[in-house]
């Protein structure tokens, strides 16, 4: 009896260990590397998406009014009377306007950045088997998914998307009539409960599952980003929470936290009991909004310094700098939210605080930058495509950084809020800035997580055909908002424009550069579309034939992401690891090899 | 693949993962919970007028009183398990939940008496002194304003009364909850029966009168829309509510699955019970904030 019950249980208990089935292999997985995959290939697909929102758009500001060829029937037969025609109307235009902003940074940037580099490398990098909290890591990606889908169908519902932009100002977002506001709202909910366990997983992954000898200063730059990251992520985005939940009660249960007495819409006072405040929804949603900013970048460097470090030969040079800086960046960045709000009236007491915070968070961002440039000296320098990207990412967010100083004072900003100049501005900080870097980690990181190199050939194609198009788009945009050009303008301000007969003997109209500057943009973006089929080609391509990796380490890197078998199996590691020295120990004099990794003891001195 | 520190706490920091996990989670809360409070502050110092007295005081304290006592038992059934008593457990623990449904009983029985609570604004000053009059006899102006001046604790001013007393308060006939002007005259009702609030310091109520739905301007149950008082009274409890539910549906699986982690691991079930206990006197501390706000001030 007892010896049947024994042999019985065996089987079936060393069953689980071997084969998890194909659902708990690639749907439902507790790995780590799984599923940041599975963000990975979420965010890519969606930001690609955003970007073909953003094509439709450039379209009707080049054309105003004519039907897009191809695409416009599609859109018709999919959307209905908003895109009657296959002409994208302003109520299409807003709906896409607001979405493409809300997918690139929650649904695109922030998974890439974050979820999917930061739940591959971060627990690689410091010898971990996997996140503190695998279960709750799988329960994140589901929350985004939900997210993601709830987002993506809002497109379809009576009225569509949301369209009151993606900041989504009440009272406007408010009143629209149509329900994609309400889908937005929700959407956000499971997207910020997403990042909020993703956070709160990655801080005690960090902090907790270090390999023995990992101390804070031998964290590899990334790793350090990504902590101040979830922080940022954990403590800023539950304010935006509390909006959304306040927003949703004036959407859904009339109350009026947004709504100020006396609302007129349409010439009719709305039935509201009033008595909110419209500023109150700028303040939550800036206390988010600006450390977001933050959230966008932090990651990019991270990457940057790691590539830049790898492909120098050298080590990083200032690395406590750079530690130090992020770290203050993570701090500063909660008191800077209101220098998107000068134009609201808010106080020049106010004002005059948020400028000099804004200030003051501009050195260790510098600092940061000029660490990463310094580390360039005296390198040599492997140019090979996760180089390019990197080494183009610092001048690109320096332009993005440096053309945000005017919006952070209060005087230049009265100028220049609101127009083509902020869109530039931030752009240049999030696609060649941002982007760049993420593409990047993806050249960078690809060969460990599919045992094969990416295309060498393409991907020099995708980098100089993204550069140089990057810069024709968001360059010209600059001088349309110096120009006066207003964002958020379906007609691209021809009606603005000294060719409208309305506005003869007007000033301040758009002249004929700025408006023939729309098509040229319109033009570069769909260069820049062009640009990016090399690297869908060698992203998929390079997964069957690229070359194969020589060894785990094909990069020659110090740090412990590199030290395990190509692609890391469950547990990632084979042996046992103890960290003896800091992450770039490149080129270190007397030593065999021109990099020493973490892991590597000193040689026993010579007797 | 064993996943490090899940039961003993790793030595450099002195923490398991799920405590830290918790502390950081609890942050988070800190920042959505201060976000609201931060909304309240901004509304109740913008706004004329701000209600008091609108919440029963006693049934508050008694709120506050159960879940401080739940705080109590929840340290007691953790402590009950570090010393090895799974029976202790398992009553301290129930005293508990017992606790957290008591304090949603008596929430649901408050929010019921808010939906049923009517105010009901007249178009002009004249007519609302002719429904004071029928409401409340004679002295009915006087009545009212009383009753007005003692819900916004009004020092000033007549002129305040002036412009905004145009409005009686109590229920409606047949008690329904949520009712608008706009549903009533959508079911084609041209009148209703009004049951107005007793005058101030007694509590005999005066008989219902009867309302044109044409001299009404705006009617109104206690209600989100009702104005940002109760918008955000109503929001804040309501998420205040759900973080006990969760508890408490969390700290009932521990109960009720106690016997197998007893046999299995009672060292990682004590350690849960500890992490939902600190995430149980995070909701604690937040009515103890909350209580003062809506209840006192």
């Amino acid at each position: 009896m007892q010896a049947t019950k024994t042999t019985h249980t065996e089987p079936a208990h060393s069953h689980e260990h071997h084969d998890p089935g194909f659902l708990r292999s690639y749907v439902f997985s507790t790995d780590h590397k799984v599923i940041g995959i599975q963000y990975g290939f979420t965010a890519l697909a969606f930001l690609f998406f955003g970007f073909l929102l953003m094509i439709c758009m450039r379209w009707q500001m080049a054309k105003p009014g004519e039907a897009m060829p191809i695409v416009g029937k599609l859109l018709e037969s999919l959307l209905g009377e908003v895109a009657k025609g296959g002409i994208i109307s302003p109520d299409l235009y807003n709906a896409f306007g607001a979405m493409h902003g809300t997918i690139m940074v929650f649904l695109a940037i922030v998974p890439l950045a974050f979820a999917a580099f930061g739940n591959y490398v971060v627990p690689l990098q410091i010898g971990a088997v996997d996140m503190a909290f695998p279960r709750l890591n799988m329960v994140s990606y589901q929350c985004f998914a939900v997210g993601g889908v709830i987002m993506f169908v809002s497109f379809f519902i009576p009225g569509g998307a949301a369209q009151a932009g993606w900041t989504s100002y009440s009272p406007l977002a408010t009143v629209i009539p149509t329900q994609g506001q309400t889908f937005w709202i929700l959407g956000m909910v499971f997207l910020i409960t997403s990042s909020l366990l993703g956070a709160v997983n990655f801080i005690a992954t960090v902090i907790q599952l270090r390999a023995p000898g990992m101390t804070w200063m031998r964290l590899p730059f990334f790793t350090w980003v990504q902590f101040v990251t979830a922080f940022i992520l954990l403590l800023a985005f539950p304010p935006l929470e509390a909006a959304s939940v306040l927003q949703l009660m004036d959407k859904v249960f009339g109350s009026s936290f947004f709504l100020p007495t006396g609302l007129v819409i349409s010439g009719k006072p709305y039935d509201i009991s009033g008595g909110g405040s419209p500023l109150l929804w700028q303040h939550l949603f800036w206390f988010l909004g600006h450390p977001e900013v933050y959230v966008l970048i932090l990651p990019a460097m991270g990457v940057v310094a790691e590539v830049i470090a790898c492909n120098t030969r050298k080590p990083l040079w200032g690395y406590k700098s750079l530690v130090y800086s992020v770290l203050a960046v993570g701090f500063i960045s909660f008191i800077v939210w209101a220098h998107h709000m000068y134009l609201t009236g808010m106080g020049t007491k106010i004002s005059t605080f948020f400028q000099t915070t804004t200030m003051i968070i501009s050195i260790p961002s510098v600092i940061i930058l000029t660490c990463l440039f310094m580390s360039l000296w005296g390198g040599s320098i492997r140019f090979n495509t996760p180089m390019l990207f990197a080494l183009a990412f610092l001048p690109m967010f320096g332009i993005g950084g440096l053309t945000g100083l005017p919006l952070g004072f209060n005087f230049s900003d009265l100028h220049l809020h609101d127009s083509y100049y902020v869109i530039a501005h931030f752009h240049y900080v999030v696609a060649p800035g941002t982007i760049f870097a993420l593409f990047a980690g993806v050249y960078f990181w690809y060969p460990k997580m599919t045992g094969r190199y990416m295309s060498e050939t393409l991907g020099k194609i995708h980098f100089w055909g993204s550069l140089i198009a990057m810069n024709l788009v968001f360059m010209p945009m600059f001088f349309q908002g110096l120009y006066g050009m207003s964002r958020r303008m379906s007609d691209g301000g021809a009606t603005y424009a000294l060719a409208n007969p309305a506005n003869e003997g007007v000033v301040t109209a758009l002249t004929q550069t700025v408006m023939k500057l729309n098509v040229f943009v319109t033009h570069a973006a769909f260069l820049l579309l062009i640009a990016q089929i090399p690297f869908i080609i060698n992203v998929f391509m390079s997964m069957f034939n690229g070359k194969k990796v020589e060894n785990d380490n094909p990069w020659d890197a110090t740090t412990l992401d590199w030290q395990t078998p190509t692609p890391p199996p469950h547990g990632n590691f084979t042996k046992e690891i103890i960290v003896y020295r800091g992450p770039y120990e490149y080129s270190v004099p007397g030593h065999p090899t021109d990099f020493t990794p973490q892991n590597m003891p000193d040689p026993k001195p010579a007797k | 693949m064993e996943i490090p520190y899940t039961v003993k706490p790793r030595p450099d920091t002195g923490l398991y993962n799920a405590k830290l996990g918790i502390w950081l989670f609890l942050a988070s809360e800190v920042m959505l919970f201060g976000g609201l409070f931060s909304a309240y502050i901004l509304l109740r110092v913008s706004s004329d007028l701000w209600p008091h007295g609108m919440v029963s005081i006693p049934v508050g304290t008694f709120n506050t009183f159960v879940l401080i006592a739940s705080s109590v038992t929840v340290v007691m059934s953790w402590a009950s398990l570090k010393l090895g008593k799974l029976s202790a457990f398992k009553g301290y623990m129930a005293a508990t939940i017992v606790c957290a449904l008591g304090f949603l009983g008596v929430k649901s029985f408050e929010y019921y008496a808010k939906f049923t609570h009517y105010d009901v604004w007249f178009k002009d000053e004249a007519t609302a002194k002719k429904y004071f009059t029928a409401a409340y006899g004679e002295k009915g102006e006087e009545a009212t304003r009383k009753l007005f001046v003692e819900r916004f604790h009004l020092h000033n001013t007549k002129a305040t009364y002036d412009a905004n007393q145009i409005q009686l308060t109590g229920h409606l006939e047949g008690n329904p909850m949520f009712a608008t002007l706009k549903k009533l005259t959508s079911a084609k009702k041209d009148t209703i029966l009004f049951e107005a609030d007793p005058p101030f310091g007694t509590h005999d109520h005066p008989k219902a009168i009867e309302v044109k739905l044409s001299d009404v301007q705006r009617l109104s149950a206690y209600v989100p829309a009702h104005s940002t008082y109760f918008a955000i009274y109503f929001t804040i409890t309501a998420l205040h509510g759900l973080h006990v539910l969760g508890g408490a549906i969390v700290l009932a699986y521990f109960l009720f699955t106690a016997d197998h982690w007893w046999k299995k691991s009672p060292e990682q079930m004590a350690n849960r019970v500890e992490v939902g206990g600190l995430f149980w006197h995070f909701v604690d501390l937040v009515w103890i904030f909350l209580f003062p706000i809506i209840y006192l001030l």
